[in-house]
């Protein structure tokens, strides 16, 4: 029988099995990861997307903290009832600043990847604080302990070095204005240009409605912006992908 | 009692195998399984050279069938929306008040407005319309900003107090505890509120509150405090409450003040010219419709 008796050869020798299955599992992973870093339609860079701002750095950690993508997922399939009820389609580039990526795998409530704009700062809070207050149906847990929460604006340089480690391009600028915009961003009495400069269509306001700056105003700034950066009404995907 | 060696079925070769007089033996695979293991490597092979599959320099093999989920779904949306644009071209082109009665598109707008409804409009106002604590209410004839169909289709395309639209709906509630009114101006006029919806009041409290309401709160919800809808001012007398109507939270509304906010719905091509008209057919159609 020829080439197959030979793999008794490997069967019988146990080093031989483990180098071999090694290689062939190396071979495997490098045909399926390396391609990621290269391929047009991975890298795609799209117009529009920016680092977070710290506050939404902020709010993203605690969405990560909260473990907010074990029911939502951040990622609209091309399928047309999901570009029909969530929006565009997500592409890999909106992720491209997120360490970890959110995009989940699992739906038991919907998906978040363009809930951005869709509701007012008052839903969210009457939302997080209380779920079933606006949807009687939904079997979210209350948040309410956020609105109690206040923020500590310290931890947020290191935050955003550790994103930078990791290779968002945080600018010197960035990082020498982080503790001020952190605080400004929900801030109605703050001057935001410096803010918005910094990050364009960062949305400014008081989100909790309270005075003090809490994980509540953070996670609200985080969620009305996701899914808002890339304007689509310009953006033309290529087809091909 | 020594066990007499295990007899071995004639055509199977041995592995060599053998322990204490017990043989491995080398049974080959059912042919049933192995062929069904050579037909996956066929199709595998088969797989490779018609979708997209083996990554090159700056994109993978596109595959004979040229399959691309980004040209699947562009194509499945715009076969749906060729279907619908004639009944879409003629429900924009149409006066909004002759929608819902026209025997051609009527059906179609109120059953689109309704999948519209059910799709964005359920979170807040509430999956038969009835509204919740701050999202009004949309089948009862209380309307904030007005109920005629025009009303209610500039309310979802602009939005209320939306800072994504400059043509959205805007009024601004003074914060009547920061500086304007004192706590005693505050609970006085409270208790004029309820005296308009004919509940318990102190009759003292409440004659000097109307005084208050008269110098503060009648410019925008009218002398009458039957209220005013070019600026989204409720009516206070009908006991049709969006926050609560106890003095408790009267006292609050006055004192921090209310600003409700809806988004703007033609912002980022969130809902279609025609969607956007089919709903506020829908919401018209609840009954409050004026």
């Amino acid at each position: 029988m020829g080439i197959l008796d030979k793999h008794s050869i490997i069967e019988k020798n146990a080093t031989l099995l483990l180098i071999l299955s090694f290689l062939v599992v190396t071979i495997g992973g490098l045909v399926e990861i390396v391609p990621l870093f290269y391929l047009d339609n991975t890298i795609e860079k799209v117009e529009g997307m920016r680092p977070y701002s710290p506050l939404e750095l902020a709010g993203r950690n605690i969405y990560v903290r909260e473990g907010c993508y074990v029911c939502h997922s951040q990622m609209i399939r091309p399928l047309r009832d999901e570009v029909e009820r969530y929006g565009h389609y997500s592409l890999a580039a909106e992720s491209m600043y997120d360490h970890p990526f959110q995009w989940g795998s699992k739906r038991t409530g919907p998906d978040l990847a363009r809930v951005g704009g869709r509701y007012s700062d008052a839903w969210h809070v009457a939302h997080l604080t209380h779920p079933q207050d606006v949807v009687p149906v939904s079997v979210m847990p209350s948040y309410k302990f956020l609105k109690e929460t206040k923020l500590d604006p310290n931890m947020i340089v290191e935050m955003m070095r550790a994103n930078q480690v990791v290779g968002v391009p945080y600018t010197d600028e960035d990082m020498a204005n982080a503790v001020a915009d952190f605080k400004a961003q929900a801030d109605p009495d703050a001057d935001w240009d410096g803010l918005l400069s910094r990050y364009p269509k960062a949305q400014t306001r008081n989100f909790d409605g309270q005075p003090e700056l809490t994980e509540m105003d953070a996670l609200i700034a985080y969620l009305q912006m996701l899914g808002t950066l890339v304007d689509f009404s310009t953006f033309q995907p290529a087809a091909s992908r | 009692m020594a066990r007499k060696p295990v007899k071995k079925k004639a055509p199977v070769k041995s592995t060599g195998h053998s322990w204490d007089g017990i043989e491995e033996l080398d049974t080959p695979m059912p042919r049933w399984w192995v062929w069904t293991f050579y037909l996956t490597i066929i199709w595998g092979i088969g797989y490779l050279i018609a979708m997209p599959a083996i990554p090159l320099v700056h994109g993978a093999t596109p595959g004979l069938l040229g399959k691309s989920s980004r040209a699947d779904v562009a194509a499945e949306i715009a076969a749906v929306k060729a279907k619908n644009a004639p009944l879409d071209e003629k429900i924009n082109g149409m006066e909004l008040s002759k929608i819902a009665s026209d025997p051609e598109v009527g059906a179609y707008a109120i059953n689109g407005g309704h999948a519209v409804f059910q799709t964005f409009c359920i979170q807040c106002h509430g999956s038969g319309a009835e509204g919740n604590k701050g999202f009004p209410n949309l089948l009862d004839d209380d309307w904030l900003w007005g109920g005629t169909i025009d009303d209610i289709y500039t309310t979802v395309k602009h939005g209320i107090r939306s800072e994504d639209d400059d043509d959205t709906r805007l009024s601004d509630m003074p914060v009547f505890g920061d500086d304007y009114l004192s706590d005693e101006e505050i609970a006085s006029a409270a208790q004029f509120v309820l005296s308009l919806s004919n509940r318990q009041t102190d009759p003292a409290l409440a004659e000097a509150g109307a005084v208050v309401f008269e110098d503060n709160c009648a410019a925008c919800h009218g002398e009458d405090a039957k209220g005013g809808r070019e600026v989204g001012a409720p009516n206070l007398t009908d006991n049709i409450w969006l926050y609560g109507g106890d003095l408790a939270t009267i006292t609050e509304t006055i004192t921090n003040s209310r600003h409700g906010v809806m988004p703007a719905w033609s912002v980022d091509g969130k809902l279609s010219e025609a969607q956007i008209r089919q709903v506020a057919v829908y919401v018209h159609e609840l009954g409050g419709g004026e």
